[in-house]
């Protein structure tokens, strides 16, 4: 072939290229029109494109540039034909847009454990981590070392569970903190959640093993002012940084002083706040640091505590507790992600 | 304990409102739960003044005008015959709802129209008075509220006192705190005349007589001290009203006049108090000893109670007759009978009344107040107040002078406790001008001395709970008021303490099954094993769940079912949590562990697939996968088949490392007919150490921690070349594993093997019976150059060939 022959063919088709392309009527013709003039396997641009070797050398390179501005030009015109027959054409009947996606079982976390993660989270941006304990405990770290007299009524908060001599199921999430600070010297800045247990009947607001949380704060010139400083900041965060907080007196054997936190919770509908406890803080007993084998003359720290069910109940409109032991998978499918 | 702000309000006069009361209590002293008005019912009724009456013939009715202070007179139909003009009764007015539930209405009586209803005490609910209307004896206005003038609108507030400050369980003791934080003084109520003056005290070490009356105690450990003092000639009947309605504003129900009166001292003042009839009491005497072996008692409730010699009674000359500081005997109970009393205060010691209460699981408002710790100092006081009290509202004389056994009130002074200015700044993080602690503190009782660095204080004898440093500092910290301490984000350290791993890998393993679409479950942890197997709870709350789980899956297993007893058929619940297993020590080993258990359709229903397919032990398969990667990040995993015929239906057990954690398994479950097979996956993600970490009191700092092991992946080149492949689809027999099949096309296929995969397997036409069909993918690629066809053509030929000769495996003929 000549250059010249080449010249011809890729005029004519360039010539033939509009009319054959505007005259594709629906998507398929377009496809066929496509593979007629450009297709890869048997388009006649390709045809032509083939021939490039049974020219002179020193013509291929005009011809190569020539051959490839036609291809250009008619893929140019193919995408425009495209785009308007795709605009025209009425896709209703293959895919009808108003029926359901595919289905797929969506997970969900427990709503204690959402709370638990979101306080959790909180802490962490207070620079807290995340420390763990034995839910099956030595009576002395739940309440020897935490400063628990003998025999006290004080006890008579914790209705335990017994194992055995000496044994029993934490009845709180308290046994960590001296655990840790065994474990680590101050300063000490950690958060420990937990199953904790209680002789308690279920009924709608009691439980016999429900999630506790624990904070603790251990370091030199560690004050009150740090506890209700880190609260309140806690508070804010979790609750709206409009939410009034107060502190008032409480009792806990392994704090002293010891405070409990409310915040003033909106009923909603104009009915006006109320003031809900929501933890029980204090600074840590000397005894308990002393437990711990650390000098309480030297370090002081703050603790506190919270109920992440409580939270849960409250936050969700939850009835009666025995909704998050139960395990409905309806309930739960209600909190999925 | 539930305080009367009208009793409150007679030992201080503190000017405050029921609802400020609380208030100040709630920021300062306890926690206040509620605020009860007695009788909330009574608001809407006035003070109404008859202006004029005059009969309706020929009925028992008049007709009246009443002024209810609304400016305009009210005509009013009365069926009470003493309605008499210008007198004052309790008036409803029309929409006022009655005690008794009715709500008055306008309504037209003989023609006569009634806009609301004169009351009688019966209608209010005040008695059983219904002869006439309640005539009020009031220079109140008419429209004042029927509460600020009948003395029955006590309000109730109910104060939550902690184990700690047992001083505050008694009228005084909050009415002390209230004083200081308002500032009135702390007074004796009126209603109280002067205490028994007269004779001093007979005081004797371990015995004392008085008159006829004897007193010996033989166990000063668990009674330190004792009073007592007799009363002739009381007539036991109703209590007068204000007494009454004192009793009932806390206690309930009023019993008679002495019974009230020991009443109103431990309500009022803290200090329980017992009155014998003496007449009943053998000799005269009293004995305060240890029970006898087997020694009985019949207790006020009525029930026989057997005692052992670790308890403190009260006894008289012959036998017991009161459990010391729980409950009196019902032998010596002063009845309608009684003439003469003998009147007992006591200090009996916290640990012994505490320890009888809980063996005889008999708690009574005395034992709390004596295991939590009264005041050893106020007996004198109380006894004197009380027996002038009985004097007064059950006549009668006061016979001989008191008597005191045991240690004298002046023995019983607490330590000093010092406190320095530089730890009461470090733990406030706040300074408090000195003159304020001395006052603050002094103000509550303590005597405060300064010293060269602060203070020596010494509690008052009423505040058991005060020993150390800190304790002085939550008294001033409360009484300037929590609120009022700054609040201040201040510089502080990071800590020392990394997350532990079992949090961050629990955490991941949650991820990775919320992702796969799985519900978390927090069930408890309480089953019904075997005490063989499961370590049991000591004292259990329920004997059908006496146990600790041993696996997670016990527990989801139960909830399962739970799930299908409410027509759920779909179980798709997971769990981190632990599980006890029964160890040598004191403490069961504790196990961390991720539990799944799967049933029912694998996906939702979708028009593309109307019947989604139920679960099967691959699905299960794969979250035992899914659970060891997440769990072991980085790990060697492997599901090593089980054989068949395992206990438990286990299928596979997850190896870690080399080390069986997991096994995924099939679950058996009370389950009716329709319901899918379950499967079940547990991993042991790891062990809560529970040992002491240092010995008590000490601890272990120095000890090295060695950090988790990390698995780094390590990067493998991208190919550049080619790769070839080809099916092989192979007759297995049924009981040939397929891993031995690939074990051989491994051993068989050289380096250039890239992946080999299992994807399919077909048993029916053209495969004969017992064997099934099994197709691989191998994907060879060479490093450097691609591969011939006849390379692959030789391997594949080759492999046919071994696989026959050492299997007797052939190909599915085509």
């Amino acid at each position: 072939m000549t250059l010249d022959e080449f010249k011809t063919q890729c005029a004519a088709l360039a010539a033939e290229a509009p009319a054959r392309v505007d005259a594709a009527a629906s998507l398929d013709d377009w496809t066929a029109v496509r593979n007629d003039l450009v297709g890869r396997a048997a388009g006649r641009l390709t045809a032509i494109m083939s021939t490039l070797g049974t020219l002179p050398p020193e013509a291929r390179r005009e011809a190569g540039q020539l051959a490839n501005a036609v291809k250009v030009e008619i893929e140019r015109l193919l995408d425009a034909r495209r785009d308007a027959l795709a605009a025209a054409a009425p896709s209703g009947p293959r895919l009808d847009r108003t029926m359901p996606a595919r289905a797929a079982w969506r997970g969900a976390r427990h709503p204690v454990t959402l709370v638990i993660d979101e306080i959790c989270g909180i802490f962490r941006e207070l620079g807290f981590t995340i420390a763990l304990g034995p839910e099956a405990e030595h009576e002395w770290y739940n309440f020897g070392a935490l400063n628990f007299p003998d025999d006290h009524p004080a006890m008579d908060m914790h209705d335990t569970l017994y194992l055995g001599e000496g044994a029993l199921l934490r009845t709180h999430t308290s046994p960590v903190q001296v655990r840790t600070m065994q474990a680590y010297p101050p300063p000490i800045r950690v958060l420990a959640p937990g199953n904790v247990y209680r002789r308690d009947f279920f009924d709608a607001t009691h439980a016999p093993a429900f999630a506790q949380l624990e904070g603790l704060a251990v370091d030199e010139g560690i004050s009150f002012v740090d506890l209700k400083a880190t609260l309140n900041e806690f508070a804010r965060r979790f609750y709206g940084g409009t939410r009034r907080t107060r502190f008032g007196p409480s009792f806990f054997p392994f704090t002293e002083p010891s405070a409990q936190m409310d915040v003033e919770i909106d009923l909603g509908d104009g009915r006006g706040t109320r003031w809900v406890e929501i933890l029980g803080c204090g600074m840590v007993h000397p005894a308990v640091l002393e437990s711990a084998g650390l000098d309480s003359t030297k370090y002081t720290g703050w603790a506190f505590g919270m109920g992440p069910g409580r939270i849960a109940m409250s936050r969700h409109g939850l009835p009666d507790i025995r909704l998050l032991y139960d395990s409905d998978v309806r309930f739960l499918e209600q909190f999925a992600e | 304990m539930n305080a009367s702000y009208d009793w409150l309000s007679a030992f201080v006069a503190h000017g405050r409102t029921p609802e400020q009361l609380g208030e100040l209590i709630g920021r300062h002293v306890a926690t206040l739960d509620g605020i009860e008005r007695l009788r909330a019912d009574l608001v809407p009724f006035v003070v109404g003044r008859v202006v004029e009456t005059e009969k309706i013939p020929e009925t028992k009715l008049s007709f009246n005008k009443v002024d209810d202070g609304s400016g305009t007179l009210l005509e009013v139909v009365c069926g009470a015959p003493n309605v008499t003009a210008g007198k004052v009764y309790p008036f409803a007015r029309t929409g006022t709802l009655m005690p008794a539930g009715i709500t008055i209405e306008k309504r037209k009586i003989r023609g006569f129209t009634s806009n609301g209803m004169l009351c009688s005490a019966r209608e209010l609910g005040l008695g059983t008075e219904h002869d006439g209307i309640l005539e009020l004896d009031t220079d109140a206005a008419p429209g004042t509220p029927l509460l600020d003038v009948l003395p029955i609108g006590d309000v109730r507030l109910e104060i939550d006192v902690l184990a700690n400050r047992p001083d505050l369980l008694s009228h005084r003791g909050m009415a002390r705190e209230v004083a200081v934080l308002t500032g009135a003084p702390l007074r004796t109520p009126a209603e109280l005349g002067a205490p028994l003056a007269g004779a001093a005290t007979v005081v004797g070490a371990a015995h004392a007589t008085s008159g006829a009356v004897q007193v010996r105690v033989d166990d000063l450990d668990g009674c330190p001290a004792y009073m007592a003092v007799a009363i002739r000639g009381v007539t036991v009947g109703p209590s007068p009203d204000w007494l009454a309605r004192r009793v009932e504003s806390v206690v309930g129900r009023s019993i008679n006049n002495v019974v009230d009166a020991t009443n109103y001292l431990l309500h009022g003042y803290g200090q329980p108090m017992h009155a014998f009839d003496l007449g009943t009491l053998a000799q005269q005497t009293i004995i305060v000893r240890k029970a006898k072996p087997g020694e009985a008692i019949v207790t006020l409730d009525g029930v026989t109670r057997t005692l052992t010699p670790s308890m403190t009674v009260i006894a008289d000359g012959a036998r017991a007759v009161a459990v010391a500081g729980v409950m009196g005997g019902r032998d010596s109970e002063v009845t309608a009978a009684t003439t003469d009393i003998l009147l007992e205060v006591a200090y009996f010691a916290p640990r012994g009344v505490r320890a009888t209460r809980r063996a005889l699981g008999l708690n009574t408002d005395a034992s709390y107040r004596y295991e939590r710790g009264t005041d050893p100092r106020a007996l004198e006081e109380t006894l004197r107040i009380a027996a002038s009290l009985i004097v007064a509202v059950a006549g009668g004389r006061v016979d001989g002078a008191p008597i005191h056994v045991g240690r004298a009130a002046d023995a019983f002074a607490a330590p000093a406790v010092p406190l320095s200015r530089a730890r009461l700044r470090t733990v406030l993080g706040t300074d408090v001008p000195p003159a304020d602690v001395q006052r603050r503190l002094g103000s509550i009782g303590f005597s405060v001395r300064g010293t060269d660095d602060g203070w020596q204080a010494t509690p008052p004898s009423w505040r058991v709970d005060v020993s150390r440093d800190v304790d002085l500092i939550e008294d001033v910290a409360r009484l300037i008021g929590y609120d009022a301490l700054p609040d201040e984000l201040r510089p502080q350290r990071p800590g020392t303490v990394p997350d532990h791993p079992l949090h961050v890998t629990a955490q991941r393993v949650r991820d990775a099954l919320v992702g796969a679409g799985l519900l978390e479950a927090r069930p408890s942890p309480f089953v019904k094993g075997s005490d063989e197997t499961h370590v049991r709870v000591a004292n259990p709350l329920a004997d059908d769940e006496p146990h600790l789980r041993t696996s997670l899956l016990e527990t989801l297993a139960r909830r399962a079912e739970y799930n299908l007893t409410r027509k759920q058929r779909a179980v798709r619940l997971f769990e981190i949590g632990s599980a006890f297993a029964k160890a040598s020590g004191v403490l069961p080993k504790e196990e961390v562990r991720v539990g799944v258990l799967l049933m029912g359709a694998r996906r939702p229903v979708h028009f593309t697939e109307p019947a989604p397919p139920d679960v099967d032990a691959w699905d299960a398969k794969a979250v035992g996968e899914l659970v060891a990667a997440a769990g072991f990040p980085g790990a060697r995993v492997k599901l090593e088949a089980a054989d068949t015929g395992e206990p438990d239906g286990v299928l596979w057990r997850i190896v870690v490392e080399g080390t069986p954690r997991g096994v995924v398994r099939t679950v058996a479950l009370d389950a009716p007919v329709w319901a899918a097979s379950a499967f079940g996956v547990e991993l042991t993600l790891g062990v809560l150490p529970s040992a002491f970490v240092a010995d008590k009191g000490t601890h272990a700092h120095a000890e090295e921690r060695t950090p988790p092991k990390r698995h780094f992946v390590q990067y493998a080149p991208l190919p550049v070349m080619e790769a070839a492949q080809f099916d092989l689809a192979l007759l297995v027999a049924d009981e040939m594993p397929a891993a031995e099949v690939e074990r051989v096309i491994r051993r068989n296929s050289g380096d250039l093997l890239e992946s080999l995969l299992l994807f399919d397997e077909f048993r029916g036409t053209g495969v004969p019976a017992g064997k099934r069909s099994l197709a691989w993918r191998l994907t060879f690629r060479h490093p450097e150059r691609t591969l011939r066809d006849k390379e692959i053509d030789g391997r594949r030929s080759q492999l046919l060939k071994t696989l026959e000769k050492e299997l007797g495996v052939i190909p599915r003929s085509t």
